[in-house]
Parts: C-alpha cells; sequence; structure tokens
C-alpha cells in the first residue's frame, strides 16, 4: 500500500486553528532552541532573559534595538510596494547598496557644503541610486516579461560587487596605509539626533504613514493591487500596466536606497560591503510575516531587531560563539516562517492506491 | 490577515513576558554592575577556533584570565568595518573597562571610541594610532620570520617558495621582506612569489591561493594568514611549509616546518595589572623576541637538517642586538638601493613600509 502525505490548500482558515498552529510552532521553537542551549551547556531561561536584557536592559541597549529597527522597517515598506504587485523584488539588498553608493559618492565629493543642502542631496541621491537599480529589472519585466526573481536576486551580487571594487580601489582611502577601507564621512554627512537616535525613526514612522495612506488611499496604489491581483483585470480597467509597474519599482528600489543612505551616513559613517548585511533579505520575511500590511510592519521589525541585538549580547554574555547565536535566531525563524505554510495549508495522509496518478 | 497578526505577536509578547515572569526568582543577572571587579574585553577577526590569530589571542585571554582571575568577554568575526564600534560599545555596555582589538582594520572605529568614553581603557593590536586613552601594541614578528626565511631557503629545491599574504599594509609587507631576507641569507637563488588573498580569514581562500603556487612550480608555501589552508595545500602537492601564528604541526604534519609564532598572554597580563594598579598610560608597544612576545616555533622533522643550526647562531646575534634585519646594503624588488649600506631601518620607517626587497615577486597596489 502506498502512502502519501498530500498538500492541500485550506478553504476556509478557522482562527483557533490559526492560534493553535502559532502558538505550537512558538512552542516548538522555544523547546528546540531549548535544547539546543543545554547542548551548548547554558542555562535555556537564563540565555531567553539575557537576550531581552540584551534589548531592553538599559537606555543603550534600547537605542540599538531601535538603530537595528529603522532599516528593516524602511527596507520593508519598499519591499511591500512591490509585493503587493506581485513583482517579487528580492533585490532590497543590491537597491540598498546602491542608494548607499550614490549618496556616499555626494557625501564624499561635496563633503564640506553646509549641512542640510548635503544631506538633503545625500537622501535624493540615496533614492535614486536604489531607484534606478530597481528600474532595470523593472523595465525588463514591464516590456519583455522577465522573471523578476532571479533578475534582482543576481543585481544584488553586482551591486555588492561593485561595492567591493570602490574599496579596493578608487575609493581606497589613502590613509589607511594600503588597508582597504572607504573613507569616513564628514559630520556634514552625517545624519542628526534626535531624542538620542539618529533621526532615522522619525523618517520611518513618516514613510510608515505615507505608504499606508499611499497603497489605500490613492489611484497609483488601488492600480498596484489591482494589477497585483491581475494584471488583466488591470489591463481591461485601462489602467497603463507598464506605467504601473515602473513606478512601482522606483518606490520600491527608491525606499531601499533610502535604507543604504541613512545606514551609511548615520550609522556606518561610511560605505562599506558590510554595510547591509542582509537587512534586503530580512525585509522581505518581514513583509510577509506583516502580511503585506503597512502599519504592521514596524511592529515585526522590532521583534526582528529584538531577535539580532538580543542575539549579539548573547554572544558576549555567555560567550556562545556567533555561529550558534545565528542557529538559534533561524531555529526561530525556521518555526514561524514553517507555521505559516500550516495556515494556508494542510496535510492529509492519502492511502488510496491512485494517489500517485493524482500526484502530489 | 491584520488580526492573525495581531494575534501572533501578541501570543509572542505573552511568551516573552511569561518566560521573564519564571525565571524572575531564581535567575541572577548577568554581572552588570562590577566595580570592583574588573571586565577585560577581546575582539577578534576570526572564530577562536581558527588555529592561528585568533586563537593565539584567545590563548593570551585565557592566561590573563588564569593568572588575575579577572572576567573576561570576547566576540568573535568582528568584521574590520564600523561593526566594531558597536561592538566595542556592546561590551562597555556590559561593563568592560579595558578592551583589546586585535585586528590592524579595527583601528581608525577605535580610535572613534576611545574619545568618546574617556575613562575606558583601549588596546590596539597593529596598528599606529594613540590616544590619550588608546594604546597600540604588536610585536616584532619580522624577525623570527626572518629566522622561518633561513629554515625555507635551506630546504627549496625549485628556488621557488610561494607566500600567501592578505593585505597590502606595512605589517604584511614587512613580514614577506624579512622572510625573503632570510631566504637569500643562505640561498640567494630562491625567489619569493606573492598571491594577495584580500583576507585574515578564509581557510578555503587561503587554500586556493597556496595551491596556485603550488601550480606555478612553488616547493614551500609561507604564509600570512590565520589558518593552516596554506600548509594543508603544502601537504597535498608534497611540497612543505612555514605556518604562522601557532604551532600547527598537527594540522599538517606532512608538510610544517616551523612557524614565527605568538605569546601574547605576558602582555595582557602586565596591560591589566597596570590598569588594575592605576599606572595604566597609553603607549605604543612593540616587542621582539627578547621579549618574549615573538618566537621561531620549534623545528619538526620536516625541516632540512642544518636548518637548527643556521637558525640558533642568527637567533643569538638577533637577542644579544648584534643583528638588526633590515640592514642596509637593501635593494629594493628593482635592483634599486632601498637602504644605504650600514643604516638601519627606524621604527617609523618599518612601521611604514610600502616597498618590497629584492627577490619577491609580487605587486603592492598603491
Amino acid at each position: 500500500m502506498i502512502i502519501l502525505i498530500r498538500v492541500l490548500k485550506k478553504a476556509n482558515i478557522n482562527k483557533t486553528e490559526i492560534v493553535t498552529i502559532r502558538l505550537l510552532a512558538i512552542f516548538l521553537a522555544l523547546l528546540t532552541s531549548t535544547l539546543f542551549i543545554l547542548f551548548l551547556g547554558h542555562n535555556p531561561i537564563k540565555v531567553y532573559l539575557s537576550m531581552l536584557d540584551g534589548s531592553f536592559g538599559s537606555v543603550y541597549r534600547f537605542k540599538e534595538t531601535i538603530i537595528k529597527t529603522i532599516p528593516l522597517v524602511i527596507t520593508s515598506l519598499g519591499i511591500l510596494v512591490a509585493f503587493k504587485m506581485k513583482f517579487w523584488n528580492i533585490g532590497g539588498e543590491g537597491q540598498i547598496y546602491m542608494g548607499a553608493f550614490l549618496s556616499s559618492f555626494i557625501a564624499l565629493r561635496f563633503s564640506e557644503i553646509p549641512r542640510p543642502l548635503l544631506l538633503m542631496l545625500m537622501i535624493i541621491a540615496g533614492i535614486i541610486g536604489g531607484g534606478l537599480w530597481a528600474l532595470i529589472p523593472a523595465i525588463f519585466k514591464a516590456k519583455y516579461g522577465t522573471n523578476e526573481t532571479l533578475f534582482t536576486l543576481m543585481l544584488n551580487y553586482i551591486a555588492i560587487k561593485w561595492i567591493t571594487y570602490l574599496q579596493y580601489g578608487p575609493w581606497k582611502d589613502p590613509n589607511a596605509l594600503g588597508f582597504p577601507k572607504i573613507p569616513n564621512f564628514s559630520d556634514n554627512a552625517t545624519l542628526p539626533k534626535l531624542f538620542g537616535i539618529h533621526i532615522g525613526w522619525l523618517i520611518a514612522i513618516i514613510l510608515v504613514m505615507l505608504i499606508y495612506i499611499f497603497m489605500h488611499h490613492t489611484k497609483r496604489g488601488y492600480e498596484i493591487s489591482v494589477i497585483g491581483e491581475s494584471e488583466n483585470t488591470g489591463r481591461y480597467a485601462g489602467m497603463d500596466v507598464k506605467k504601473v509597474i515602473i513606478t512601482a519599482m522606483i518606490i520600491s528600489g527608491g525606499l531601499c536606497g533610502l535604507t543604504g543612505m541613512i545606514q551609511s551616513s548615520a550609522v556606518n559613517n561610511t560605505l562599506s560591503v558590510e554595510l547591509s548585511g542582509g537587512i534586503g533579505y530580512t525585509a522581505i520575511i518581514i513583509t510577509w510575516l506583516s502580511s503585506l500590511n503597512a502599519l504592521l510592519i514596524p511592529l515585526v521589525s522590532f521583534l526582528f531587531a529584538i531577535l539580532v541585538q538580543g542575539g549579539a549580547y548573547i554572544q558576549t554574555a555567555f560567550q556562545i560563539p556567533q555561529s550558534a547565536a545565528q542557529i538559534l535566531q533561524g531555529l526561530i525563524l525556521m518555526f514561524v516562517l514553517g507555521s505559516e505554510f500550516l495556515v494556508n495549508y494542510r496535510l492529509v495522509l492519502d492511502k488510496s492506491k491512485t494517489a500517485l496518478r493524482k500526484g502530489v | 490577515m491584520l488580526k492573525r497578526t495581531v494575534v501572533f505577536i501578541l501570543i509572542l509578547a505573552l511568551t516573552a513576558s511569561v518566560l521573564a515572569g519564571c525565571g524572575n526568582g531564581s535567575v541572577e543577572k548577568p554581572a552588570s554592575n562590577v566595580e570592583n571587579n574588573l571586565k577585560v574585553g577581546f575582539i577578534y577577526v576570526g572564530p577562536i577556533g581558527d588555529g592561528g590569530w585568533s586563537f593565539a589571542h584567545n590563548e593570551g585571554r585565557l592566561y590573563l584570565e588564569k593568572e588575575l582571575g579577572v572576567e573576561t568577554i570576547y566576540r568573535e568575526s568582528v568584521p574590520e568595518g564600523p561593526d566594531v564600534e558597536k561592538v566595542m560599545k556592546d561590551m562597555i555596555d556590559q561593563g568592560a573597562k579595558v578592551i583589546f582589538a586585535t585586528s590592524f582594520g579595527y583601528m581608525d572605529y577605535m580610535e572613534k571610541v576611545s574619545k568618546e568614553y574617556p575613562d575606558i581603557k583601549f588596546l590596539h593590536c597593529s596598528g599606529y594610532k594613540t590616544t590619550e586613552n588608546m594604546a597600540n601594541y604588536f610585536g616584532r614578528m619580522y624577525e623570527p620570520r626572518y629566522l622561518s626565511g633561513i629554515v625555507a631557503g635551506l630546504k627549496t629545491k625549485s628556488n621557488n617558495i610561494g607566500y600567501v599574504a592578505a593585505f597590502e599594509i606595512p605589517e604584511v609587507i614587512r613580514g614577506i621582506n624579512a622572510f625573503t631576507l632570510g631566504v637569500r641569507s643562505v640561498n640567494p637563488e630562491a625567489k619569493v612569489t606573492v598571491r594577495w588573498t584580500h583576507t585574515w580569514y578564509d581557510p578555503v581562500k587561503e587554500k586556493e591561493a597556496a595551491k596556485a603556487l603550488l601550480d606555478e612550480g612553488a616547493d614551500v608555501i609561507a604564509q600570512h594568514q590565520d589558518t593552516a589552508g596554506p600548509q594543508q595545500a603544502a601537504e597535498e602537492a608534497g611540497a612543505f611549509a612555514v605556518g604562522y601564528n601557532t604551532d600547527s604541526f598537527d594540522k599538517a604534519p606532512g608538510a610544517y616546518m616551523t612557524a614565527p609564532i605568538w605569546n601574547w598572554g605576558p602582555y595582557y597580563v602586565e596591560q591589566v595589572k597596570a590598569v588594575m594598579d592605576n599606572k595604566w598610560e597609553s603607549h605604543s608597544y612593540w616587542g621582539g623576541m627578547k621579549d618574549g612576545i615573538v618566537e621561531l616555533g620549534a623545528l619538526s622533522e620536516n625541516a632540512p637538517n642544518d636548518a637548527s643550526q643556521r637558525v640558533e647562531e642568527v637567533k643569538e646575534k638577533i637577542l644579544n642586538g648584534e643583528f638588526n634585519i633590515f640592514t642596509g646594503p637593501l635593494k629594493d624588488q628593482d635592483g634599486n638601493i632601498a637602504v644605504e649600506d650600514g643604516k638601519v631601518l627606524t621604527d617609523t620607517e618599518m612601521l611604514s613600509m610600502n616597498w618590497f626587497v629584492e627577490g619577491v615577486e609580487g605587486k603592492i597596489e598603491k
């Protein structure tokens, strides 16, 4: 007898079931992590507490958690605009780097012009850098129907290698005695602080509201949603599909580019190949877990920031190796994401002999 | 959709707070206010299990803990970029009063942070910058490197020695030059070919670079890298190798001949003790073989027979100050006189070295 497991999409999703699945996922994540921590020879409760302590335990730590939240929020908003249109923009990472690249160009070349002007120029440059990088796959998608997932992913590698080239070549700091680093920005090119945290947090909050209004209360936002559901519907309704795709991607890439500007100016004070370190990919998960809802993105980003900040803290607090801390983060992520699948699909045991013919 | 996610987040928050609640009674917080007990932070560029550079520093940290009983914390695999600034601040937030940052690329960030935290003592390894509360420290690794060059020069038959090197900075260039001078002191025909990896720690890249050098005819491989990858490449090719950082005979027993090695422990103890006694001052430390911070590791059976005696002779002269490695006349790569006869390079000249001596095949990108 052939026993197969079949995957079925759920027709209607039961609320209590969802809650049960999610609770179970978190429980399993904690259980597996607990076993792993025990295996490392530490007290799991202490480690978990310490993660919270590392994220909230002092004013400094709380600020760090917020600083980690900011780029996640802005990038996720960018990803959201593209995903609403079912344009799978995996290229957030590259768009961050290209935004950082163009704004760094301004920061390094015009380091002495007045601060407000310089920062405005850098912001514009960041948005243009990310926007143009996203425009390339958008044009190809609109004109030739190319696969945007692969296209945007490949562009990430080109962007990162471009920064590497600059760091090891033309932009290498001549004062670093041959060490490959790009010079630091001047004070004029550094974003100011507001209540002790760089002003990116305010930009993030404003953008959350703007994107919410854009997606829900403007014609273009509505068009993006319609085309996401069905391109043909949009076309029959008289929408200019190509134009909508291109505008949406410029916004999407522009927001990612802005993240690059903020990170290079306020956090790193320079451009380097380590600038993003995966924000563009984490943002995809955050956008997805936020159910493509702009208002939820700050919350989910904050939870992710706790995971990252707390994960860094336990490394020094418990001398847990970096790789182990990353495994913990990965475990929690895997279960939470995995539960998403079970929320939308169910598995049934298929004992019939015709299972094979039916396909899985 | 919205409701679902809200519920999910609430549950997460709830679970977290429940966990926090359970623990409160029984769990003591990781020590955060240690006023009387000094806490020392170490920042490493690779994992402590790299069997090389970071491993050697970590041995020093463990020695420090054992000798003085101070509490230490560390972070490994910290990139040489802006991230290190945050790592330092994290450590200060966790109560560290002394921080050792053990890679060149941390220098500018440590300089910046040191100005923000005047009460914390900062020590940077392998750079050249100091501030009121930031010292730099390093060892004259070029001395044992010269000795290891003697071993390599006696061993090579093809007169082609490969050198896997990390970055085009003075520290690495100085090491290559000293090694080459050592090689050519016993074998004037031999050449040292350099390949850059642009990474301190990357077992695969290091090994690949060594393989390429072996393919080009090298029969001895030397390295300025943090893992035994190049030595393993040599072993696989039936060639021989000079390691770096620690004695890594076990990692490539068929190839390993010797290695110039680090001994950080005593310096760490001395510095932390000075901090405890309130006697610490900013400084530039550059100790040599006579101080014990660097030495040549024991020669293995792979080393040529006559090496031991030659090495001992020169070692004696270095220890009693009779012999300085960078003494003229020295020619540069193109055969021009770079150091006049009888002139000895000053520390400043050595610390900013950006040219290769005669016998080195390779290019320094500027």
